[in-house]
């Protein structure tokens, strides 16, 4: 077993355990903590697929994030006003289910992926960021100046959505789906690593001229995992605003797309479980420095600083070395 | 005249004031090693673009297995069987020598990429990337890391990816280049063999290589093609003395 086997296997474990010992000594915001962790590390494994796997810097990844949680309040909100979405040509009525609304959330998310993909990933480098950042903030504004659903001041879910046999109201419970979640998004991450897919993908990060000569494209490729990427990220962002049971334009923020790009980079790009241990690493810092201060944000800038300067793998690469190749 | 499995009708080639490629016609026949050589700045990394399709001629056409190609992208001429090695080795460095020469199997056996099995475990994929691997001398090599490569074995890597995708025609750019000179005889000697499968057309600096191989030989210079014949022709060639051999050779 490599020591990244180890690390990695240490953090589920870690993440797993501390939520387990909150609930037993009855300290339900820990739990809340850790549940914040889980479904920030999903948006961080959704961003790692694009950015690790395929090279591709996204600065927009809160439009999927936002998506997430729009699918989420406006399904809800509905619900909960008992008014349909639409009533022609066919009726659609809101929900208060959560696999519905994930559902939704994968598919708004993929599709707009799917589109913003085909667009920006026609350029490359800084202009693929500048692309992404302006897709980002096109949606912000439009959730801004959209009445219908709360505008600037976001919507609000008074009860949690529902899960077929859960208590969500339990936040042990609530943890439980998201940290299933999080364990099912790393799985399928782990195989598309190793999957065709991961090895065409990561030959285009490295060369696309040889990923062309062998008759692939690297332009579908790059689509193909935009989309799967933007979809886990959408995902991530409905659990969020049933977390907080609240959404606002500040998910759709380009200072969201910011922050789930710091985690990655915090954990280390293109590890595995780099997301989990950046978000960790965030909410432990604004949990602990932001007691502190209210300019929590100057040490993390530091931290930021020294890890991009000094330990290119992150957090994961700083304890377990440089990433090994399996067979 | 047997039929030719891949030509250039005319091809021609503008950079503003500089014309890279000026009428060029050639073509490369079943079973041989057509060289192509010249000086610096003759054109010849244009020529090699316009035939795989990073770069469309201006005038002119190319064509490959009879089919005109010239408005067909890199990949379905890769689809088609023409296959390329890199002057500049262009492999995935972070990747290990199995797994690029696999990604050659990929592109060769086409469809859709699967997500979910691991690709090492396809052992078709795996069989047919580590055939190409010992043809090309590099088997002990498969799960070394590419980037651990001397120069001369991802020159050797260059050439097993290309024979993965058991191609109709090859197009070498320098494989020789920065070789030393047993590695450059050893891959003179693996070239020789691998005519018979499909024919090379070969664009090399490293003239022992080129003389020793070639069936027959182009002289590019300034975008023209100012001779092409046997090695024996060739040398003979008073316009090629002057241009490109230097008058004692």
């Amino acid at each position: 077993m490599s020591r990244e086997t180890i690390l990695n296997a240490v953090i589920f474990g870690g993440l797993l355990a501390v939520p387990l010992w909150a609930c037993i000594v009855d300290e339900p915001f820990t739990i809340t903590l850790a549940t914040k962790v889980a479904i920030l590390a999903l948006a961080g494994v959704g961003l790692n697929i694009a950015l690790g796997l395929g090279g591709l810097v996204s600065l927009g990844h809160a439009a999927f994030f936002g998506l997430g949680g729009y699918a989420m309040g406006i399904l809800a909100s509905h619900a909960q006003s008992y008014t349909p979405l639409m009533e022609s040509p066919l009726l659609i009525e809101g929900t208060k289910s959560m696999p519905i609304i994930w559902l939704m959330a994968l598919i708004t998310s993929a599709l707009a992926a799917l589109a913003i993909g085909a667009l920006s990933l026609r350029t490359s480098g800084v202009y693929f960021i500048m692309i992404t950042l302006a897709f980002g903030q096109m949606f912000y504004y439009l959730s801004i100046s959209w009445p219908a659903y709360g505008g600037e001041d976001g919507l609000s879910i008074y009860v949690r959505n529902g899960f077929p046999g859960l208590n969500t109201l339990d936040p042990i419970q609530f943890f439980a789906i998201c940290f299933a979640l999080l364990a099912l998004a790393l799985w399928l991450n782990a195989r598309l690593i190793r999957s065709p897919f991961g090895l065409a993908l990561g030959a285009a990060r490295q060369s696309p001229q040889r990923v062309e000569t062998v008759g692939l494209s690297p332009f579908r490729l790059r689509l193909a995992a935009f989309v799967i990427s933007g979809a886990i990220t959408g995902l991530a962002g409905a659990l969020f605003a049933d977390l907080n049971r609240f959404v606002s334009p500040t998910m759709f923020s380009w200072q969201t797309s910011g922050e789930i790009m710091i985690f990655v980079i915090l954990g280390g790009v293109g590890r595995l479980y780099g997301p989990v241990a950046g978000a960790a690493l965030f909410i432990t810092l604004e949990h602990v420095l932001g007691g502190l201060s209210e300019f929590w944000h100057i040490y993390l800038g530091l931290l930021l600083l020294l890890v991009v300067l000094f330990a290119r793998g992150g957090l994961i690469g700083l304890i377990a070395g440089r990433e090994v190749h399996h067979d | 005249m047997t039929e030719a499995i891949l030509a250039t009708h005319n091809i021609t080639k503008r950079f503003g004031a500089v014309t890279a490629s000026d009428g060029v016609t050639m073509d490369l026949r079943p079973g041989e090693i057509h060289a192509v050589i010249g000086p610096n700045g003759a054109g010849k990394s244009t020529l090699i673009a316009q035939i795989c399709g990073g770069l469309k001629p201006d005038a002119g056409q190319v064509e490959f297995l009879g089919q005109d190609v010239s408005t067909l992208t890199t990949r379905k001429r890769a689809r088609m069987g023409l296959a390329r090695t890199f002057q500049i080795s262009a492999l995935a460095m972070e990747n290990t020598v199995l797994e690029n020469a696999v990604l050659g199997a990929l592109g060769a056996r086409g469809g859709t990429l699967g997500l979910i099995r691991p690709v090492l475990r396809d052992k078709t994929l795996r069989d047919m990337a580590l055939h190409a691997l010992e043809r090309a001398g590099l088997a002990d090599h498969a799960k070394t890391r590419t980037s651990e490569l001397s120069h001369g074995q991802r020159r050797q890597l260059e050439v097993a990816v290309a024979l993965t995708l058991q191609p109709k025609a090859f197009v070498m750019d320098e494989p020789m280049a920065g070789m030393g000179s047993e590695g450059s005889a050893r891959l003179t000697g693996f070239l020789d063999e691998l005519r018979a499968e499909a024919p090379i057309l070969l664009v090399e600096h490293d003239m022992d290589a080129v003389f020793a191989l070639a069936d027959r030989l182009s002289v590019l210079v300034y975008g023209k093609i100012i001779a092409t014949g046997t090695v024996a022709e060739i040398r003979a060639n008073p316009d090629v003395r002057i241009a490109y051999l230097g008058e004692d050779a």
